[in-house]
């Protein structure tokens, strides 16, 4: 098994972001570090469009995500409704 | 009926694979001279994809957003006084590592990318090398705004292009990129997106970086993580290139293994100054530079080489070396600062009691065994109006250009010392690591430019040491160098925050 992760900068946007992403990947674990959060979970990470648009209340495109993204690691597939990384096992 | 917005994959596609074209009148070999030369093979550019699908008119947006929000933090930054907000005068000494050591290694990247971006025949590679150019000069332009700051209040920040390309421990950076850059496109993309962005950086850009939050300097850490989110998008392009490679053509796996295997001991020999930063320069402590290598090298690294292994990928040639070199390399790294502090462009000390303990703490295998007792004795002298700085000019590894100071591994009191003869000439190095890649392109390495090697041969001015620092270096003695205790540097700030 290896940890797909992505941490992004603890702000106010992020903060709704990591909440979507809690829900659609309940098993995933989340660590807080100062000034960032850390996001990891086996094998793969969904960031979901509808779910983030859902918390935050308003429109939001998959590509803003760069704004407030740190680091990831995986293998990306982005597309116009999600974002998602995965290791080939 | 208006028409329908583009989804991502067909805007991709259109605005950048589609801008290219076929080539009627001009030789394509003559267009793109440098793409056979290493032996890579490629045979179809239409398969590489860049997974974020960044076309330029999205890029333009959202870094123009991302600068917005940096440059309203950097002028917060200043009209807060934000340099009295650090957790003390000893933790700039990391900033001025970063501006002298990195901040110019983001402008040779910049023109790497530049370089390599002209040179590959396929027009996603050109695009996804053009923004990563535009990224990195953002990255030094951003750098040099925040800590201008800095220089206005702390030594040793004024004169940062000349340091970089004359100093003693900047070679060691200079000269990591200087390799890269003079390697084919391929090996840069190896050496640069796979091995330093996707492999490495991480444990530059995220433990620091949170490390200079937690030590109230918002500047820093704000350019760092706003670098970072262009790095994530390197690091991604980093892992699609070499799966790229992989998949082109099976006669490209063996190139790219050497690549990887020479790339990463490049890399861990360069961060051995950050590890230093690390666990001895935050006064408020993150991680220990054993725990950061753990999760950003042993555990996303090994997931990342599991991944690559169906492509007979194996993990880099040395990496067992580094499982145990993360529990000596800071100590060693610093103590070697410690011994030439007169000799450096930023102030050295001796770790508090406090310190100390931590660093007892997060080594419990290594820290009270070998290297707690040289910082008594340190302090011992010290105390005793002793203070010991190293006069004679150390030898220095031929390939990472780093004083020989590392040692064996499986013997920590023993300098590790490695040689090789080339041409009737003896070469030196720290490492099997460092000796494998001068073994592997000698003609190459014998043409470095090894800093204590220049002043011996006259070619750095003055006849004693103190010439060279001063005239040469242009370091301000007195100022720049020595420990922050009694530096001009500690003496302001004990003013600004009213303590005798």
């Amino acid at each position: 098994m290896s940890k797909v992760y992505i941490a992004l900068q603890d702000n106010d946007e992020s903060r709704y972001i990591i909440e979507a992403i809690e829900q659609d990947n309940p098993d995933a674990t989340v660590i807080h570090h100062p000034a960032m959060i850390r996001i990891e979970n086996e094998n793969s990470l969904v960031v979901k469009r509808e779910t983030v648009e859902e918390k935050m209340g308003r429109d939001w495109d998959v590509q803003e995500l760069h704004l407030n993204l740190i680091t990831l690691g995986g293998n990306v597939d982005e597309d116009d409704d999600q974002l998602s990384l995965s290791w080939n096992v | 009926m208006s028409a329908k917005k583009l989804n991502l994959k067909d805007k991709y596609r259109l605005l950048t694979r589609d801008l290219d074209w076929e080539y009627s009148y001009v030789d394509r070999k003559k267009a793109f001279p440098y793409e056979e030369f290493e032996g890579i093979k490629i045979t179809d550019w239409s398969k590489w994809e860049d997974p974020f699908r960044l076309t330029m008119d999205a890029y333009w947006k959202y870094q123009a957003e991302k600068e917005k929000k940096l440059y309203a933090i950097f002028d917060a930054f200043a009209q807060n006084n934000g340099h009295l907000n650090v957790t003390d005068a000893r933790y700039v000494n990391a900033i001025k590592i970063f501006l002298t050591g990195v901040s110019p290694l983001e402008y040779q990247a910049y023109q790497g990318y530049a370089h390599v971006g002209r040179q590959f025949g396929g027009a996603g590679a050109r695009v996804a090398c053009q923004m990563q150019s535009i990224d990195e000069l953002r990255h030094v332009q951003t750098q040099i705004h925040a800590m201008s700051h800095y220089n206005k209040y702390f030594d040793g920040f004024q004169d940062w292009t000349h340091m970089h390309d004359r100093v003693w421990y900047l070679s060691v950076p200079k000269s990591f990129f200087d390799d890269a850059r003079s390697a084919g496109p391929f090996e840069f993309l190896i050496a640069i997106s796979f091995s330093f962005e996707y492999v490495l950086t991480n444990l530059l850009f995220v433990p620091f970086m949170s490390g200079a939050a937690h030590n109230g300097d918002m500047a820093t850490c704000t350019f760092g993580f706003s670098a970072q989110s262009d790095e994530a998008r390197h690091m991604t392009l980093g892992l699609e290139i070499i799966k790229f490679l992989l998949e082109q053509h099976e006669d490209n796996v063996p190139i790219v293994q050497k690549w990887i295997d020479k790339w990463f001991w490049r890399g861990t020999r360069l961060l051995s100054i950050v590890a230093m930063m690390m666990d001895y320069m935050l006064p408020n402590k993150v991680m220990s530079w054993k725990e950061a290598w753990e999760v950003y090298f042993e555990e996303a690294g090994g997931a990342l080489f599991k991944d690559l292994a169906r492509y007979g990928i194996r993990m880099p040639k040395f990496v067992e070396v580094t499982e145990k070199e993360k529990e000596h390399v800071s100590h060693q790294a610093w103590w070697i600062f410690y011994n030439y502090g007169h000799a450096a462009g930023f102030h050295t000390w001796i770790p508090s009691d406090e310190e100390l303990d931590w660093l007892s703490e997060k080594y419990p295998d290594t820290f009270d065994k070998y290297y707690r007792p040289r910082w008594e004795l340190a302090k011992k002298m010290e105390a005793e109006g002793k203070r010991f700085y190293s006069q004679a000019l150390p030898q220095l590894c031929t390939t990472c250009q780093i004083p020989m100071g590392f040692t064996k591994m499986d013997d920590p009191t023993q300098i590790a010392y490695r040689s090789s003869d080339y041409e009737g000439e003896k070469y030196h190095f720290c490492s099997d690591g460092c000796k494998h890649i001068f073994d592997e392109e000698p003609e190459k390495y014998v043409q470095s430019w090894l800093p204590v090697h220049q002043i011996y041969q006259g070619n750095c001015g003055g006849a004693s040491v103190e010439e060279v620092l001063r005239d040469y270096y242009k370091l301000n003695l007195g100022a720049d160098n020595l420990d922050i205790k009694g530096s001009p540097d500690e003496q302001r700030w004990k003013e600004w925050k009213g303590v005798a």
